[in-house]
C-alpha cells in the first residue's frame, strides 16, 4: 500500500517537475496560454477595462504567442489574461498560473533565482520632474527642497540610498499613487518629483498645461524591465527569446515604442511622449537578458 | 509562502542583516522602522482625540442650549463633518483649501490630519453627548435652574456629570475608531503604518509578514485605548447610579 502510495506521489512529482520545466508542452496541450497583465503599468501594460489589456509589452508578447503557435504548429491558440499585482507575480509565474508576464518586472539577481527573463525590452530611468520655471536642473539643488515620491516604490528607496551616499537631505512627501504625489508637485507643496520616467512623463501629458513641467537632472537608476517567464526552461525561453530579438533586429520595435509611447493611446488617447532612451536603444542593439544589477556597475 | 520573519532585522538602505534586530547609529532596521511608524500612528491618533472631545464635548452641549443660534451652530458643524466621508475631508484640508488660502500650505501635514480627524470624529462625539444630556429627564435642568444655579452651573454640576458618566461606553468605541482611523493620514505622507506597510512589503516583497505584523499593532493599541477606557469607566462610577452598584 505504502509502495503503491509513493509510487504515485513520484509519479505525481514527475509530471509535475514535467509540467514545470516544458512550458511549450504545456502549451500545445491545452492549446492556451496565460498572460500575466498588469492593471496600470503606464504604456508597458494596462487595462482598458472589460478584461481588455494593452500596452508596449503586451504587444511584443501577442506578437511571441503567435510565433509560438506556428512553431507548435496549431491551429488555434487561446491567450487568457491574468492581471497579477509586484507582490502576486512571481508566485503566480512559479505555480504555472501565468505562462509569460508581460508587465513592467525588473530583472533583478534575485528575482532571476526564482524566475527567467526574456531579453530586455525596455529600461525604465529613474529621473527627477520639476516645475519648468523652478530653475533646478540637477538632484544636488533639491538639497533641503521637497521632494515627492509615491509609496510603495522602489523610488523611496532610491531617495534614501542617496541621501546616505552623498550626505543630501531631502524633505520626502509620499503621495498615495502617482497622480496624488503629481498633485504635490502641481500644487507646489513639492519641489520635484521623482519616479520612473515613463511615468513622470505620462503624467506631464496628462496634465493641464505640460509645458509647465520639465524632466530633468542625471539618470538617478537604471532598470531592465523584461517580460517573465518560468526558470530552467531553455527551450521556451529560446522561443521567446529569438521571437524577440527578430523583433528588434527587423526594427519593428522601435515602431511598436513609437505606437505606444509617442503617439496618443487609448482609452483617452494622450500622449506618453517619452522618446526611447539611449539605455533602451542599446538593449534592442545587442540583446541581453542581464540583471539590474550590472546596470548599476557602469 | 513560507514566513521569513528575519526580513525585520534587515537594513532599509543597505537590506543587511542586523544580528541584534536593533540598528544602531545611522542603520535602521524594519523593525525600528515598523516602531517609529507605530509611534506616528499613535501620535496621531492620540492629538486627533484631544481635538475630538474637546470640540465634540462643546458642540454636543450647545447643540442641547436654549438658545436657537448656538444649537444651530451645533447642528451644522455636526451635519458637516459627519456627512463628508473621512478621506475627502482629508484631501479637502490638504489640496483643496490650500489652493484658496495660500497660508495653509505652510501648515506641516501632521496637524492637518490631526485637525481633519479630530474634526470628523468630533461630529460623531457631540451625537453621542447630545444624546448623553437628552437622554437625563428634563426635571434635573429645571431643578438646577429652580435652585438659582446659571445656566452654565447647571451644566457643569448637574447634567454633565451625569451625561458624560453615561456617554463612556460609546466614547471607547470612538476613541478605538480613531485609532484605525487614523490610517487614512497615509495618504497626506505621513509615515504611519499604513504607509510602512505598503513601502516595507515593496521594498522587500514580504507583503504578508508586513501585513501581519501591522495588523497585530492596530490591534494592540486599539484594545489599549478599550482598557484604558474601560479602567477610566469603572473609575467614575457613582454607587447607586448608571452601570454603579
Amino acid at each position: 500500500m505504502k509502495k503503491t502510495l509513493m509510487a504515485a506521489g513520484l509519479a505525481l512529482l514527475a509530471t509535475g517537475l514535467a509540467q514545470a520545466a516544458d512550458t511549450l508542452t504545456k502549451i500545445k496541450d491545452a492549446a492556451a496560454v496565460t498572460m500575466g497583465v498588469r492593471e496600470s503599468s503606464g504604456a508597458l501594460s494596462y487595462t482598458l477595462g472589460d478584461g481588455k489589456y494593452a500596452g508596449f509589452h503586451v504587444e511584443i508578447c501577442q506578437h511571441v504567442l503567435d510565433d509560438v503557435k506556428k512553431k507548435l504548429g496549431l491551429a488555434k491558440l487561446e491567450v487568457k489574461y491574468q492581471p497579477v499585482t509586484s507582490a502576486n507575480r512571481i508566485p503566480l509565474v512559479q505555480n504555472g498560473t501565468v505562462d509569460l508576464e508581460c508587465g513592467s518586472t525588473t530583472n533583478t539577481a534575485a528575482r532571476q533565482k526564482d524566475t527567467a527573463f526574456a531579453v530586455t525590452t525596455y529600461v525604465e530611468e529613474v529621473r527627477i520632474a520639476v516645475k519648468a520655471n523652478s530653475g533646478i536642473t540637477n538632484i544636488a539643488q533639491l538639497n533641503g527642497r521637497n521632494v515627492a515620491t509615491t509609496t510603495g516604490t522602489t523610488s523611496v528607496q532610491l531617495l534614501r540610498k542617496h541621501e546616505r551616499a552623498t550626505g543630501v537631505d531631502f524633505k520626502e512627501f509620499f503621495g498615495k499613487d502617482h497622480a496624488d504625489s503629481f498633485l504635490l508637485l502641481e500644487s507646489g507643496r513639492a519641489d520635484a518629483f521623482v519616479m520612473d520616467g515613463q511615468i513622470l512623463a505620462g503624467n506631464i501629458a496628462k496634465s493641464k498645461s505640460p509645458a509647465d513641467y520639465r524632466i530633468v537632472g542625471e539618470v538617478l537608476s537604471v532598470e531592465p524591465i523584461a517580460i517573465m517567464m518560468r526558470k530552467d526552461d531553455p527551450a521556451f525561453k529560446k522561443v521567446v527569446d529569438d521571437s524577440i530579438m527578430a523583433l528588434m533586429k527587423s526594427g519593428e520595435i522601435a515602431k511598436l515604442y513609437d505606437k505606444w509611447f509617442m503617439q496618443p493611446i487609448a482609452p483617452a488617447n494622450t500622449k506618453v511622449g517619452l522618446p526611447a532612451s539611449e539605455a533602451t536603444k542599446l538593449a534592442w542593439a545587442k540583446p541581453n537578458d542581464k540583471p539590474v544589477e550590472d546596470y548599476a556597475k557602469k | 509562502m513560507a514566513m521569513d520573519w528575519g526580513v525585520f532585522c534587515k537594513e532599509i538602505t543597505s537590506g543587511d542583516q542586523v544580528a541584534s534586530c536593533w540598528g544602531s547609529g545611522a542603520d535602521v532596521t524594519y523593525l525600528n522602522w515598523l516602531l517609529k511608524a507605530w509611534g506616528w500612528t499613535l501620535s496621531v491618533a492620540a492629538l486627533a482625540l484631544i481635538v475630538a472631545l474637546v470640540v465634540g464635548a462643546l458642540v454636543g452641549i450647545l447643540r442641547t442650549t436654549p438658545n436657537r443660534k448656538l444649537a444651530l451652530f451645533g447642528e451644522v458643524w455636526t451635519e458637516l463633518f459627519r456627512n463628508i466621508p473621512l478621506l475627502v475631508q482629508i484631501f479637502l484640508w490638504y489640496h483643496v483649501l490650500p489652493t484658496m488660502f495660500k497660508s495653509l500650505q505652510a501648515i506641516p501635514s501632521f496637524v492637518l490630519v490631526v485637525f481633519a480627524l479630530g474634526l470628523f470624529t468630533s461630529a460623531r462625539i457631540s451625537e453621542q453627548v447630545k444624546a448623553g444630556i437628552l437622554s437625563l429627564p428634563k426635571g434635573q435642568r429645571h431643578a438646577g435652574l429652580a435652585v438659582g444655579l446659571t445656566l452654565p452651573q447647571t451644566y457643569r454640576y448637574v447634567l454633565l456629570p451625569m451625561a458624560f458618566r453615561i456617554v463612556i461606553p460609546p466614547l471607547t468605541s470612538e476613541s478605538m475608531n480613531i485609532v484605525k482611523n487614523s490610517s487614512v493620514a497615509f495618504a497626506v505622507s505621513i509615515a504611519e503604518l499604513t504607509s510602512f506597510y505598503l513601502q516595507a512589503g515593496e521594498e522587500t516583497s514580504r507583503n504578508i509578514e508586513m501585513l501581519l505584523a501591522v495588523t497585530v499593532t492596530y490591534f494592540i493599541s486599539a484594545f489599549a485605548v478599550n482598557r484604558v477606557m474601560a479602567a477610566v469607566e469603572k473609575r467614575v462610577r457613582v454607587p447607586g447610579m448608571i452601570g454603579g452598584r
